[in-house]
């Protein structure tokens, strides 16, 4: 256990981390290159928005659902599956398997802390990522949605870094429900759990605009909209309509960025519990 | 019909090494049953959210659209309880080698692969399933022929051969490339959409859902079949085309075991 790592201040574990950040992100790319076929399988199986707007386009084609027409449903859901695969992690599958054969132990041998070398990997596996994301992303620059994409700058300025916050609370979310691991077996059903209550609660499934009044008052409050209904609805222009405008969309980035310091706070402090038990029965 | 017996036997030997198995994880059917009843409920949100603001979707109403959600629900339980556990299985073996041994075994390898491993927990998800079809009923306010319901269990025969040819395709691709497991993930997120009456999607969506992925065979099929609207063509179509596509995958996995020359070489 490197307890230098604990015992020098903060300061210690950046340097470390960006000295070797080169090597990380380089390493990180030729894994994702060298499983490319793989990787491009895994990325497939984000199937359920295209499944979702296969069939509200049907049905917003007999009348318009909810103030939903055709055109917003094509721009909602491919902005969904763009902003998913450009956000989503699989630091939990990581964590749980290395945690399941021993090898969490040499992640945690090496000078850089675990978090930098998971999120390395998931940093460097974005340009690949990205590829895929263009075509959907073509589609909607493309088809009759492209009328109600954003185009005020501020708002645009707002929506880069709603993707930057989208992506750290995903990932430290991630890590914190993979660090259960340490203490239960079952992390995965955790995992199981969480996916639902995301999936509904994000937009995911959904526009939160279609869910009842109760469900959206709840939606508001949760973490989970910061991490997709967010940024997607900035995209696609809700912003930009009377009522809501800049002022709006910065007051709901502020809250965004909060739940990114509150998450990835807890995330540290369940983590560092986790570790302690780890090594009381590893040895 | 000695040999069907000692299939027969061998069957039961191999469930019941599977339940004692499962046994052990007491646990497991509590996290099972648990999980089982979250993804129904789970389920019906979109489909609640719909028949909210909407009486009828392209002809299907409520309850009739429900009972395909009740078939999803059975199908999916059938398909992770009893042929998923054995299929992933088998890719493991491959990768490891380990497939060599059961080849060596005095019974058919592709019996014997297919029933290496079930999961009776899943069989909560058939009686959650059963459980969300009585409530259709009652909500349509009539009980399913009893002819209809003969069909509809034919149908989910058919459903399951299809699904199971499905998976030894994947597996005799995978004595090729070796690591396929990953198109068992793409297979079963594409499945999803099957919760849908195929009749909802439209143009490029229906025509994959209905020919290039039997989805509609899967689970809108049966479901009309049990509402007693579907008629004797397509019931035609769907047992057909399931008998020959379990014909083609069984003569695709004789070909490709005797071209099988384990993982080391």
């Amino acid at each position: 256990m490197p307890s230098g790592r604990t015992a020098s201040p903060a300061l210690e574990t950046w340097r470390a981390a960006l000295r070797a950040a080169p090597a990380m992100l380089r390493i990180g790319v030729a894994e994702t290159v060298a499983y490319r076929a793989e990787f491009v399988v895994w990325m497939l199986t984000t199937t359920l928005p295209l499944i979702m707007l296969g069939l509200w386009t049907s049905v917003a084609s007999e009348a318009p659902f909810a103030r939903f027409s055709e055109r917003e449903f094509v721009a909602y859901y491919l902005g969904a599956l763009i902003v998913r695969n450009l956000t989503s992690s699989w630091v939990v599958w990581q964590l749980n398997e290395e945690i399941r054969r021993g090898m969490l132990s040499f992640r945690l041998l090496r000078p850089v802390h675990p978090f930098f070398t998971y999120a390395a990997s998931h940093i460097s596996a974005v340009p690949l990522r990205s590829l895929v994301a263009i075509p959907f992303a073509l589609v909607l620059l493309f088809s009759s949605a492209r009328e109600i994409l954003v185009t005020d700058p501020l708002l645009l300025v707002v929506l880069a870094f709603s993707l930057l916050g989208a992506w750290l609370v995903t990932f430290f979310v991630m890590v914190m429900i993979g660090s259960v691991g340490l203490f239960v077996d079952k992390s995965v059903a955790v995992f199981d759990v969480y996916f639902g209550i995301f999936a509904v609660m994000s937009g995911y499934l959904v526009p939160l605009a279609l869910l009842p009044g109760w469900a959206r008052e709840i939606a508001a409050w949760l973490p989970f909209r910061f991490m997709l209904a967010f940024p997607v609805e900035l995209a696609i222009g809700e912003y930009s309509k009377p009522g809501l405008g800049a002022a709006a969309a910065l007051r709901d980035l502020a809250i965004q960025w909060g739940w990114v310091v509150l998450i990835i706070g807890s995330a540290v402090a369940v983590w560092r519990a986790g570790i302690r038990r780890y090594e009381a029965f590893g040895s | 019909m000695s040999s069907l017996a000692r299939y027969a036997r061998l069957f039961g030997v191999q469930v019941r090494a599977s339940a004692v198995t499962s046994m052990q994880y007491r646990v497991d059917f509590m996290v099972e049953g648990a999980m089982s009843f979250y993804w129904l409920g789970w389920n019906l949100v979109p489909l609640l959210i719909l028949y909210n603001q909407r009486e009828t979707v392209a002809g299907w109403d409520f309850p009739s659209a429900l009972v395909v959600i009740a078939w999803f629900t059975s199908l999916r339980g059938l398909i992770e309880g009893a042929i998923n556990p054995s299929l992933l299985g088998v890719v493991e073996k491959i990768r490891t080698g380990e497939f060599d041994y059961l080849l060596l075994k005095p019974a058919d390898a592709q019996f014997l692969v297919s029933t290496a491993r079930f999961e009776p927990w899943k069989v909560i998800d058939i009686v959650g399933g059963v459980g969300l079809a009585a409530i259709a009923f009652v909500m349509l306010g009539r009980a399913p022929a009893a002819s209809d319901v003969a069909l509809c269990a034919l149908l989910l025969f058919a459903a399951a051969l299809v699904l199971y040819s499905i998976w030894i395709l994947i597996i005799c691709a995978s004595f090729w490339v070796v690591r396929l497991d990953n198109l068992i993930h793409l297979f079963n997120a594409v499945f999803d959409a099957a919760r849908w009456p195929v009749a909802i999607f439209r143009g490029i969506w229906r025509i994959l859902f209905t020919f290039v992925i039997p989805l509609a065979l899967m689970t809108t099929f049966p479901a009309m079949a049990v509402l007693g609207t579907l008629d004797a063509k397509s019931v035609a179509f769907g047992l057909g085309g399931a008998l020959l596509f379990a014909a083609a995958s069984r003569a695709i996995w004789r070909r490709a075991i005797r071209s099988y020359t384990s993982a080391s070489s």
